[in-house]
């Protein structure tokens, strides 16, 4: 287990590595500069600026700078953001993030695989055609449409909750968007939850497990559960990794100061240093999730072995 | 030799009396303000702010040599005074004696100076520091040629502050209550570097101070108790929020968590006037919206005819009337109307019945060499929003029907199209949208200098550029008028664009928030509103 854990976290680096080239340059290769605006600036302050920001350097010097500076943990000023480093900005955004998106994945996952799982074991009944006709409704609806009919409905009809805001994560100001955050995923989880259970339902173990007389509560819960979880856990690590990182969608809609906002305007803006920062971060996190994923699939499945 | 501009300074001060004395005493407990203010600031630096946002709050945080009052007239704001020489070349700006700092200091005229200075000085990166061109030297100065200290500003004591300018410039007291020309506490610049702007930390010379900045969430400024006219303010707070969305504002505001918006939603309009009557304020402003030709590239060079046939066969009115919707205003002039000292100049066919007009531009689309049988195939190019494709689709309907022009629809990102539209390479006809910085002519007339760095038309006009020389050295005021007015006509006659709508600004403002006047530059002091019992 210990090789297995050190062989994957070797891994992970190269991936990075070449996470971050295509990143860097792919940007530079986008028409227009960070500070292109519609006025022309004189060549003297043009000059400044690039001088100030390290643009006037060789594209690989600016990369090598960037990759040292990055060793130390040095993401770099923001360019649209003039008074803040995009440390600074990540350091404000994530923890609003992670507290909506980890909220929202953690009730996804648990009502999404009670939905499931009653779906699967009354198959084909009234019970499961309405879950599943939810959780399609679920699916299908995208958030930019979810989201403003809950505002519409609680917030400016009803009144009972805010229309946006952060408010420092005050617990009304957190409902609407972790609901609208949360449902589809509730959605996706259990249809997922659904089909992997009725597959293990008919696999041998349960049959045995049934034969020998167990209750059903305890053949569910205690035998068919872990081995159904698994497509649900490979689902949920670059899942949470996707959410913790902020949904633009969410963030735009509510007002919401979370890291995902920062990934749009910042490749809108070509601030490099900022859409560089946000790209390393998700990439770190996508790749701690995956491992994660990995470790807890070996704990739950004992034909894998390493 | 100075002449007392009495005259100006006593209408300033009747008009800004009045406004104090017009508040009643009606007041809601709580006077806090929340303020919908689109994107969120790039930076609280005046010197290097730019957009619509940021000035919003420093205009809030800090006073220029001058300020305006709620209709958007010029008046006294860090100088109580000052006099103008003779040849309009030198001001005196007298600074209040009791204007202090935030943390109690007092401004001097030095202040400006170090603020000035250091706007123009090539290492502060300043985006918009050109504006600052009409004062001595600066323009040198930006472009490295000249050192800062030889710009045109001297304190000749603590209080007096002179200024002498290139050239007469009859915007400039206009011009110095733009950012750019704020003064900056030297002390903290000096201590905190580029963090000086954090809260905590910021000075301010304005009604209000730095309280609380949390990006993308809200900023918010707090009553400055030093601030010289102190006892004036009302509002003892400003909350403002960054909301890029427009529909997201419009629930905010509906479910009363914002008092004045930044914009509204277009296509929410009819539903506005219709749910929210008396709410909605629209105010003409300094903008126009128009299409531009490459006249270094075929088919719109060397086409003079072409040009004028497909300007000619645009209805403004129906685009202002079914597409924009809003009140903006159909245009067929460069210059927006208001603009001080200036009579709006219009095409030639302004007047000429519809149907009539038409007629012409088939006429002018022929001799151009198009016919039915052999159309005309042309591009549109625009960055991508919602309203421009509604209007680039209306546009090439009535090219369509009118004249039986092709036309390709191309949007790009806004840096991309940017990029191209500069370059004049891929351009055929493309979209544009001018602002002006400060209420005159010459911020719209300079875009169309064969060397400015806007004129994506490529528009090389001798002449042209000879008549905006001369206005920018002309102190005589109606002089000045009559040849930018003259320059104008010049550059319609050559159809080196072709206007399309002026712009208006348009706000939500709730009914109990008071003393909001509208202006053409949509500028609102906070200081200037309160909230009365609701």
């Amino acid at each position: 287990m210990l090789r297995f854990t050190l062989r994957r976290f070797l891994g992970a680096w190269p991936t990075l590595l070449i996470l971050m080239t295509l990143a860097f340059f792919m940007m530079r290769a986008a028409p227009g500069g960070p500070f292109d605006t519609e006025k022309t600036l004189p060549p003297e302050i043009q000059a400044n600026l690039d001088k100030k920001y390290h643009l006037d350097e060789p594209l690989l010097k600016q990369y090598g700078r960037y990759l040292l500076d990055l060793a130390q943990g040095d993401f770099g000023p923001s360019f649209q953001y003039k008074d803040y480093s995009v440390n600074e900005l990540i350091a404000q955004g994530f923890p609003v993030s992670l507290r909506l998106g980890g909220t929202a994945i953690l009730l996804a996952f648990f009502i999404g695989c009670l939905l499931g799982t009653i779906a699967a074991i009354r198959q084909n009944t009234a019970t499961d055609y309405t879950v599943m006709a939810a959780a399609m409704t679920g699916i299908s609806i995208p958030n930019f449409v979810l989201a403003p009919l809950l505002i519409l409905l609680f917030a400016v009809h009803l009144g009972w909750l805010p229309a946006g805001g952060w408010n420092d994560g005050a617990l009304l100001n957190t409902i609407l968007p972790i609901t609208a955050l949360t449902l589809p995923y509730v959605a996706y989880i259990s249809r997922l939850m659904r089909s992997s259970m009725i597959e293990v339902l008919r696999s041998n173990p349960i049959r045995t497990a049934r034969a020998k007389g167990l209750p059903e509560h305890t053949v569910i819960l205690r035998h068919a559960m872990k081995p159904a979880l698994l497509p649900v856990i490979s689902f949920l690590g670059p899942a949470t990794a996707g959410i913790i990182t902020g949904s633009v969608v969410i963030e735009q809609i509510f007002g919401i100061p979370g890291i995902g906002r920062f990934f749009v305007q910042g490749a809108l803006n070509r601030d490099y240093t900022l859409v560089m920062g946000v790209v390393v971060f998700y990439g770190i996190l996508i790749i701690a999730f995956n491992f994660i994923v990995d470790v807890v699939y070996a704990l739950l499945d004992p034909k894998i072995r390493y | 030799m100075l002449k007392k501009c009495c005259v100006v300074l006593i209408v300033c001060l009747i008009s800004f009396t009045q406004a104090s004395f017009a508040k009643p005493g009606n007041l809601a407990e709580k006077q806090i303000l929340r303020r919908g203010n689109g994107s969120e600031v790039q930076t609280l630096d005046p010197h290097k702010a730019e957009g619509v946002p940021a000035s919003n709050i420093l205009r809030d945080l800090y006073e220029g040599l001058t300020i305006e009052s709620p209709d958007g007239k010029v008046i006294p704001g860090a100088a109580e005074s000052w006099e103008i020489s003779d040849d309009g070349k030198m001001y005196t700006f007298h600074i209040r004696k009791n204007a202090r700092w935030s943390n109690g200091d007092p401004v001097t005229a030095e202040d400006f100076v170090y603020g000035l200075r250091r706007s123009v000085d090539p290492a502060t990166g300043s985006q918009y520091s050109q504006i600052l061109a009409p004062i001595l030297n600066a323009e040198d100065i930006i472009s490295g040629k000249k050192p800062v200290a030889s710009m045109g500003v001297e304190a000749v004591d603590d209080h007096t502050l002179k200024i002498t300018l290139k050239a007469a410039t009859p915007y400039l007291l206009g011009l110095l209550n733009h950012s750019t020309t704020y003064p900056v506490h030297r002390g903290s610049v000096e201590q905190h570097g580029e963090q000086f702007s954090r809260p905590g930390k910021l000075v301010s010379n304005g009604a209000y101070k730095l309280k609380e900045w949390k990006v993308q969430s809200q900023i918010v400024v707090q009553r400055n108790p030093m601030y010289w006219d102190n006892d004036n303010t009302i509002i003892e707070q400003v909350i403002y929020l960054p909301i890029e969305e427009s529909s997201a504002e419009l629930k905010r505001y509906r479910a009363g968590e914002l008092d004045i918006t930044g914009g509204i939603p277009t296509n929410q309009y009819s539903w506005i006037m219709k749910n929210l009557p008396g709410e909605l304020h629209v105010t003409p402003t300094l903008g126009t919206y128009y299409y531009g030709f490459n006249l270094t590239r075929p088919p719109f060079k060397d086409n003079l005819k072409l040009r004028q046939a497909l300007s000619m066969a645009v209805d403004r009115e129906i685009l202002t009337e079914k597409i924009t919707k809003a009140g903006e205003i159909p245009a067929y002039g460069w210059v927006p109307p208001g603009v001080n000292n200036y009579s709006s100049q219009s095409l030639d066919y302004a007047k000429m019945p519809k149907a009539e007009r038409i007629k012409k531009a088939q006429q002018l689309y022929q001799q151009a060499g198009y016919s039915r049988g052999n159309p005309l195939t042309v591009e549109i190019r625009y960055n991508t929003s919602e309203n421009h494709k509604k209007i680039a689709v209306g546009i090439s309907a009535m090219w369509k029907k009118n004249l039986g022009i092709r036309t390709k629809l191309i949007n790009e990102e806004w840096k991309v199209f940017l990029e191209n539209r500069k370059q004049k390479k891929l351009t055929e006809a493309f979209r544009g949208g001018w602002i002006g910085d400060y209420n005159d002519a010459f911020t719209f007339s300079e875009l169309m200098q064969s060397d400015h760095g806007i004129n994506d038309s490529g528009y090389n006009s001798p002449e042209y550029d000879k008549l905006l020389e001369q206005a920018a050295t002309e102190s005589d005021l109606d002089k000045r008028r009559s040849i930018l007015e003259s320059a104008e006509r010049l550059l319609l006659k050559d159809h080196a664009i072709m206007p399309l709508y002026f712009y208006v600004t348009k706000h939500l403002i709730k009914p109990y928030v008071k003393g909001y006047q509208p202006n053409i530059l949509d500028h609102t002091y906070s200081k200037n509103l309160w909230i009365s019992k609701h």
